[in-house]
């Protein structure tokens, strides 16, 4: 019991804390930068101090989470997070759809950390101590089903924070409520948090106990991968479509640290490094473009006044800074080289070759090379969404009149984009200084001795069963599609174009309602996976007489799989118990009284027997 | 050097799968140059570009050709380029490839035109579902090779069951990569029915030259890789010569089965396609599963 009270304020600054402190810091510097021009002249003198002290004390509890060293006060930084992200969502409090989004946040992040609660309870009991280094060492001797128990419990409580599949509901309503430096923030590295807490708790202080901790982190993954990307693309509303995405990079981070939990346990050191690594990098590369991505699609919001994609267009050249530095967030995002995604995903594709190659079974080789496909669909499909999303923000012909005041964002915004724009690049160039960095952390992590295995970016030959190096040079990809297309450019420079029409098929000016739309863009996707999304259409006639249709309204949707088949029974079940345990208020104050006595008498029975 | 040779016989190919199938079909046919032909013409021609569009449609072409010249770099050809291991690997070539398709497909947005946004999408549509089989079938060659370093990978070795199953997956993928009939077709302009020239048709002139070649270059990529799946190195037993003559007979050999088929099937409708992917993924997988088994 003393531990709930002497509970002191104690750091742990190992190197996974340093990174993680480090990515909040990358994060939150520019969105607070960007935040002066966002929020000026948009909001009152009060709301913007406002946003100030919520902003630092959202930062400060977000720090204070990720390198205390003891349970208790984990959990109290980490209500602190959540209770400040809240308060931040609802900033635009007068939008009923704010508080509709913070309700449904409260609650999903509530269950979390009851979840999380218990989990650390479990471990409490063998350790009288809520100290990490003395979980971990009691951690060694707990039973495996009282590991199992913990390990559950703290993935589905640090699952809820990270937006796993099918805990994500709240992320698609929550993070493009808030005000978008703020989305940039819960998207960069509050939902990171959640994968820190599933790598200091299961993997540093738990221990992985069995292979199918692993498994079930990867399947976990590669759901949270494909749904995520598939609601995506299907989604309009830019922010909404971000959050998606953010669904499915947690799955490809999850996607390295799963596989390096089955390597863990299958005593194969080197393996389990490198596919944390590639998990970790990842988690950088997505918080900065991630939160690069919300600060444009922040600034094409303030711009225009609307977040359906449908409505916007040929954005670039009112806006050509916010337009370059989506791209580069877009290419990024969608894993293209000479990014820093794409080095990240090809470390995970790395990863899953050699865990088929050196696999412990042969299902489990079969298993690892389908999780790579599914990487590569995820990428696949990414790469659809953001031409879809960049295509229709800014290219082409305005699709309405709201694009006509449109002016590029203020200086403080462009700065911080750019910042990023310049971190995109950075990580992915660097990749090699980066790799030596992550592989500090990924030994501290996994609780290996560092030089217990021999690896690097240039030279994987030490991995167990590898036969040959494998090397991948970001810096070189870049020097030669660089050199090649200024040399084409330059060499063969096409001669003065004449500017027309774009062909109409010989009919009239085209005009903006013929440009293909985002619904039109996204339809193959919608009719292939129809099996998932479940499409359905609406369809109105307005009639003058029987022959005469005056109008036609045509709506397609699909259909919410997660909150029709679990969310909504749960919901109605919940309600329907509540219901039934009315009854136990009769407002009579006797009954009252008896309950009282009645529960006297247990407790006291309790305290006799145990 | 063999990435320029790649570069200059990549037309001639075009134009031999082209005769192929005039031939097949008991015509005369253009001359196996007609593609040089046409990219000199289009060279010459003067340019007009849509007054909607922004720098994106003006780049998009060098960077399609910049990726399709990079692709080539690292496919090994006869011998592997001595660079390309350290460039990357067998994996990048799929990325990179990628790189190029997604500013093509954000050029066919640009115009505003409602065929480049159909082409654009469909475009993307199957290249997604086609890299994950190219994804199996890339891992099985490579779990044979016991890395994915391209060196490695088309070195002196046996071929192997799951090798060749990967393969025939990978022609699979390539038939859908470079527009071929079952599922696009090259020769057609007809609106509802085109995806890759649909892309493209905003493009004249200089530009359009560049993304005629890039393709080109792209479809040998996949022919060489295919080659040397299929026809473990030669070289080394047979010296250079031998390898550049069995280089070419594979060539011309998938030139041939291109062309056959080509003429012999259908197109298929758009999401008919979907199936002809997936049969290429579980393709890729049975090769895995083969692979895995050590055969």
């Amino acid at each position: 019991m003393e531990n709930f009270f002497n509970t002191s304020l104690s750091f742990l600054f190992d190197p996974l804390s340093i990174l993680f402190l480090s990515v909040i810091f990358a994060v939150c510097l520019p969105s607070a930068v960007y935040s002066i021009g966002y929020l000026n002249k948009r909001y009152s003198k009060g709301k913007i101090i406002y946003n100030w002290f919520l902003l630092s004390i959202f930062a400060a509890s977000m720090a204070l989470v990720v390198s205390v060293r003891n349970a208790f006060m984990f959990l109290i930084a980490w209500e602190a997070m959540s209770l400040a992200s809240y308060f931040l969502v609802i900033f635009d409090s007068k939008e009923e759809r704010s508080v509709n989004a913070g309700m449904i946040y409260l609650i999903m992040t509530h269950v979390g950390t009851a979840f999380i609660t218990a989990g650390f309870l479990i471990m409490y009991k063998y350790a009288n101590s809520f100290d990490f280094l003395a979980l971990k060492d009691a951690c060694v001797l707990m039973p495996s089903g009282a590991k199992d128990a913990a390990f559950l419990f703290l993935l589905a409580g640090f699952g809820v924070k990270s937006g796993i599949v099918p805990l994500h509901v709240w992320l698609p309503y929550a993070h493009p409520q808030a005000p978008s430096h703020i989305s940039g923030i819960m998207s960069g590295v509050m939902i990171k948090t959640g994968i820190y807490g599933i790598i200091r708790f299961i993997i540093f202080i738990l221990g992985v106990d069995s292979v199918w901790w692993g498994v079930l982190v990867l399947v976990l993954a590669c759901v949270s991968c494909l749904v995520g990307v598939i609601y995506a693309l299907m989604e309009h509303d830019i922010k909404k479509l971000l959050a998606y995405h953010s669904v499915e990079n947690i799955g490809i981070i999850l996607l390295g640290t799963g596989c390096s939990m089955v390597f863990l346990k299958l005593n194969m050191p080197g393996l389990a490094v490198f596919s944390l690594i590639a998990g970790l990098y990842h988690l950088i590369n997505h918080a900065v473009f991630k939160c690069l991505l919300f600060l444009c699609a922040g600034g094409v919001y303030s711009a225009t006044g609307t977040k359906d994609i449908e409505k916007l267009g040929g954005l670039i050249k009112k806006m050509p800074v916010t337009a370059f530095s989506f791209l580069i967030g877009a290419m990024a995002i969608s894993a293209l080289p000479p990014l820093n995604g794409f080095v990240s995903e090809w470390l995970t594709l790395q990863a899953f070759f050699v865990a088929s190659l050196t696999g412990y079974m042969a299902g489990l080789k079969i298993f690892f090379s389908l999780c790579a496909a599914t990487l590569v669909l995820t990428g696949g499909l990414a790469c659809a969404c953001f031409v879809k999303a960049f295509g229709m923000i800014f290219l082409a012909m305005p699709r309405s009149e709201k694009i006509e005041g449109a002016r590029e964002a203020s200086f403080s915004m462009k700065t911080a984009m750019l910042f990023l724009v310049a971190l995109v690049f950075a990580l992915g160039l660097g990749a090699g200084i980066i790799f030596k960095l992550l592989e500090v952390v990924a030994y501290s992590a996994a609780g290996i001795n560092s030089g217990a295995v021999n690896i690097s970016l240039r030279n994987l030959a030490a991995m167990p069963g590898a036969v040959n190096s494998v090397s991948l040079s970001t810096p070189l990809i870049a020097v030669i599609l660089v050199a090649v297309i200024a040399g084409v450019y330059f060499g063969f420079r096409p001669r003065q174009a004449r500017k027309y029409n774009t062909w109409d098929c010989g009919y009239y000016k085209l005009e903006p309602r013929n440009e293909y739309t985002a619904t039109g863009f996204s339809k193959p996707f919608r009719v292939a996976f129809n099996f998932f999304l479940m499409p359905y259409k609406k369809t109105e006639k307005l009639r003058k007489s029987f022959y005469y249709v005056k109008s036609f309204k045509y709506e397609t949707f699909t259909t919410p799989v997660f909150k029709k088949y679990i969310y909504y029974p749960l919901i109605e079940g919940i309600l329907r118990a509540a219901k039934f345990m009315r009854r136990l208020q009769p407002g009579s104050i006797h009954v009252y009284i008896s309950y009282i006595f009645v529960t006297m008498l247990l407790l006291i029975i309790f305290m006799n027997k145990f | 050097m063999e990435t320029l040779f790649i570069i200059i016989i990549a037309p001639l190919v075009s134009g031999i799968i082209a005769k192929i199938k005039n031939n097949l079909r008991m015509r005369k046919g253009q001359g196996i140059f007609q593609p040089y032909h046409n990219l000199i013409k289009l060279f010459c021609k003067e340019e007009v570009i849509s007054e909607n569009t922004s720098w994106i449609f003006g780049v998009a072409p060098f960077i399609s050709l910049a990726s399709a010249i990079l692709a080539a770099l690292l496919t090994p050809v006869f011998t592997t380029n001595p660079c390309a291991p350290q460039i990357g690997d067998f994996i990048l070539i799929i990325f990179i490839l990628a790189l190029g398709r997604f500013f093509m497909a954000l050029a066919a947005l640009d115009a505003g035109s409602p065929f480049g946004g159909m082409g654009s999408s469909r475009e993307m549509f199957l290249s997604s579902l086609a890299e994950p089989a190219a994804i199996l079938s890339i891992f099985a060659v490579s779990l044979n090779a016991g890395t994915t370093n391209l060196g490695v990978i088309f070195g002196p070795h046996v071929i192997k069951l799951s090798s060749v199953v990967a393969g025939f997956s990978l022609v699979m993928v390539a038939i859908a990569e470079t527009s071929r009939i079952p599922v696009d077709n090259q020769e057609t302009h007809l609106e509802l029915t085109m995806i890759h020239e649909a892309m493209t048709l905003e493009y004249s002139g200089r530009r359009l030259a560049f993304i005629e070649l890039s393709s080109h270059i792209k479809q040998m990529v996949f022919f060489s890789l295919i080659v040397n799946i299929f026809m473990p190195r030669i070289v080394s037993e047979g010296g250079i010569v031998c390898g550049i003559f069995a280089y070419i007979i594979g060539i011309f050999i998938i030139s041939a089965a291109v062309g056959f088929l080509e003429v012999s099937v259908a197109k298929m409708r758009l999401f008919r396609a979907v199936d002809f992917l997936a049969f290429s993924f579980v393709l890729g997988l049975a090769a895995i599963v083969i692979s895995v088994m050590g055969a």
